[in-house]
């Protein structure tokens, strides 16, 4: 046994069960902590319905304003290029799926490598692209937190180890794919402890929105 | 109101966190595209007046409380805590800087709705001893005078007097039954008494049986806008007290933004229990008298008007669509500013803004966008519906030198209608 292929072992292992396991009981935590603190209920007599503005929103809000799309295009184009770029190789990419269908017994049709390859690509510029307008733009900086550059790492590095790993460009092979999985583990565990819980409750705060405006009769 | 103190600061703060502010805040991924919806930041380009930036008391407040990580970090003293001097500097931007407008709360991708949480902040403020003295001013007059301008029932009798005498036309003080009851602001009273004509001639030709109330004329509401639940809930009290003691069957809010904000969507929640009675903005009153073919209008104009949506109104309160009906009762040439309805620019003035001394200057600066968005339409008239609105127009228009009448939609229907109708049909 050599050493890139025990600790690719124990990143398939060990780590991976201590990953998942902080990773699922975490984000149920973190939602039950979010979705137990309730809403009072309203008394006043409602103009319009709080459920579908609500699911409405919850798709409306992914389509800019394009007034404010016109003030700040970076934000919106460097988000969808990572976020679009990102499901795609997540979720797209063979041996995900492969993995997948080991873990819970189904899968689905991926895409083609170079076609995944692309949308990684494509994710890591966004990301990178992001960086930099979260460095340059004063806004920006002035509610960055620590948080905020800890998620875009542990974003980041999943993607780029995964990219390294594919194309065979670090030596060895198993290195960078202990590496590539290790890094996913990291964000897996930071998951529910950070904004990266946004994956989720962003499915909340838009429903939220959209059905306390709905309620008022406004499309929000 | 028992003293003010950090304590209970920080206590209000957490009372006010609820589901939606847990994921608004969990959502947040730092983005900064709330700025560019506010018109204090980029008129300003000041990235302090970023809208979620505002809102950092609250959320100190929500992640030591409300979290795992929170309340680890704050056993670990690692926990930034909100403190007199945070929430010192914290008032010039949750209150010179922000008229709760809501339209960051309409862009925010990940959907937080920003407003709704700066309105909760304010009561930690006002419960810290954080809010600004002029809109502190107002409310104290609001909950002992009964006015924030300090405007007695003496006034309005006096100006009521001067209505009648001048139009021949009634206007019913105290009239038990009636299907209306019409509210005011103090803005009306002493500067806009032509919108008190302008109804009473409205009614009479609609046929409409409404009245006035002696305990309570005032709509607007300094408590939902300092942020006092306390104080909200005194002045809501009145108006309803008054519309079950005269057995009204619908309460009209004025031309003013948040005192319909005040009576129709937060009133019932402030008292604890529905409404006996309706609650409508004169503009949806209108336009059902409109609908119903009570009112007509003639002699339309045929200058470019356009129209101002007062942000309570359209983007948190639904009243949209309506607006325009009423406004193509009155000329042909209405036009559109380009960002309208639910994503119009605030005057600069709502939310308290206009009662606090120390926003003055700010005000007028960021109101630059609203000028630049009327003058894009070439408009000869701009027409709104909320008194407050009005009066920061006029006075913003009037800083930037620009000639441009400002009307009440209300008052603009009262002069084109067509009176006496069903007699001028019988004698036809």
């Amino acid at each position: 046994m050599n050493e890139p292929m025990d600790f690719l072992i124990w990143t398939r292992s060990t780590a991976f069960d201590v990953a998942v396991t902080i990773f699922v009981i975490g984000v149920i935590l973190r939602l039950f902590e979010i979705i137990s603190l309730g809403r009072k209920q309203n008394l006043a007599e409602a103009k319009g319905t709080e459920f579908g503005p609500g699911m409405r929103t919850i798709f409306s809000r992914s389509v800019p304003d394009l007034g404010t799309f016109r003030r700040q295009p970076l934000t919106v184009v460097t988000g969808y290029m990572f976020h679009i770029g990102l499901f795609i190789s997540l979720i797209m990419f063979v041996p995900h799926i492969e993995l997948f269908r080991a873990t819970f017994g189904f899968g689905w049709p991926g895409l083609p490598t170079p076609i995944v390859d692309a949308a990684a690509v494509l994710a890591l510029i966004g990301l990178l692209a992001g960086l930099w307008h979260r460095i340059m733009n004063p806004v920006m900086q002035k509610i960055t937190t620590f948080e905020d550059w800890l998620v875009w790492t542990l974003t980041f590095l999943p993607i780029l180890t995964g990219y390294l790993a594919y194309h065979r460009m670090v030596d060895p092979y198993p290195l960078i794919l202990g590496l590539h999985v290790l890094s996913v583990e990291a964000l897996m565990i930071a998951f529910p402890f950070t904004k990266l819980m946004h994956t989720f409750t962003v499915f909340l705060s838009r429903w939220y929105n959209g059905a306390m405006n709905g309620r008022r009769g406004v499309e929000s | 109101m028992s003293e003010a103190t950090l304590e209970r600061g920080i206590n209000a703060l957490k009372e006010q966190i609820d589901a939606p502010v847990a994921a608004f805040f969990s959502s947040c991924v730092s983005c900064g595209m709330c700025a560019e919806a506010c018109l204090f930041y980029t008129e300003t380009g000041d990235p302090k007046y970023t809208p979620i930036y505002k809102l950092e008391p609250l959320r100190r407040v929500w992640e030591s409380e409300y979290t795992l990580i929170g309340k680890i970090k704050k056993a670990l003293g690692l926990h930034k805590p909100v403190t007199d001097e945070m929430l010192e500097e914290w008032q010039e931007l949750l209150y010179d800087s922000c008229t709760m407008c809501a339209r960051c709360s309409m862009i925010c991708p990940v959907g937080n709705d920003i407003a709704y949480m700066v309105r909760k902040t304010r009561e930690g403020m006002v419960a810290s001893g954080n809010a600004p003295e002029g809109v502190k001013g107002a409310s104290m007059r609001a909950v002992t005078i009964g006015s924030p301008m300090g405007v007695k029932l003496s006034a309005l009798e006096a100006q009521i007097k001067h209505i009648e005498a001048d139009t021949g036309l009634k206007i019913p003080m105290d009239a038990e039954g009636a299907d209306y009851l019409v509210l005011l602001s103090s803005m009306e009273i002493m500067n806009f008494p032509e919108y008190l004509e302008g109804l009473a001639k409205i009614f009479k030709q609609a046929g409409i049986s409404w009245t006035l109330c002696s305990t309570a004329f005032e709509a607007t509401n300094s408590g939902i806008q300092i942020g006092s639940t306390d104080i909200a809930r005194i002045l809501v009290q009145r108006i309803v007290d008054g519309a079950e003691r005269l057995k009204v069957k619908n309460v009209i809010s004025p031309e003013c933004g948040h005192a319909y904000t005040a009576i129709r969507w937060d009133g019932p929640n402030l008292i604890g229990r529905p409404f006996t009675f309706r609650v409508l903005h004169i503009l949806e009153l209108l336009d059902e008298l409109r609908a119903a073919g009570k009112i007509k209008t003639k002699d339309l104009e045929t200058d470019c008007y356009t129209f101002h949506d007062p942000c309570s109104l359209a983007r948190k309160g639904g009243v949209i669509e309506g607006p325009r009906r009423l406004m193509n009762m009155v000329t042909t040439n209405f036009a559109e500013m380009k960002d309208h309805g639910k994503m119009n620019w605030c005057c600069g003035g709502g939310g308290g803004v206009s009662s606090n001394e120390d926003a003055e200057e700010l005000r007028i600066k960021v109101f630059k966008k609203k000028k630049d968005q009327i003058e894009e339409t070439g408009a000869d008239v701009l027409v709104t519906a909320c008194a407050n609105c009005r009066l920061v127009i006029e006075e913003g228009l009037e800083e930037y030198k620009v000639e441009l009448p400002v009307i009440g939609l209300s008052e603009l229907i009262a002069d084109h209608l067509v009176v006496d109708e069903a007699q001028a049909e019988e004698k036809g």
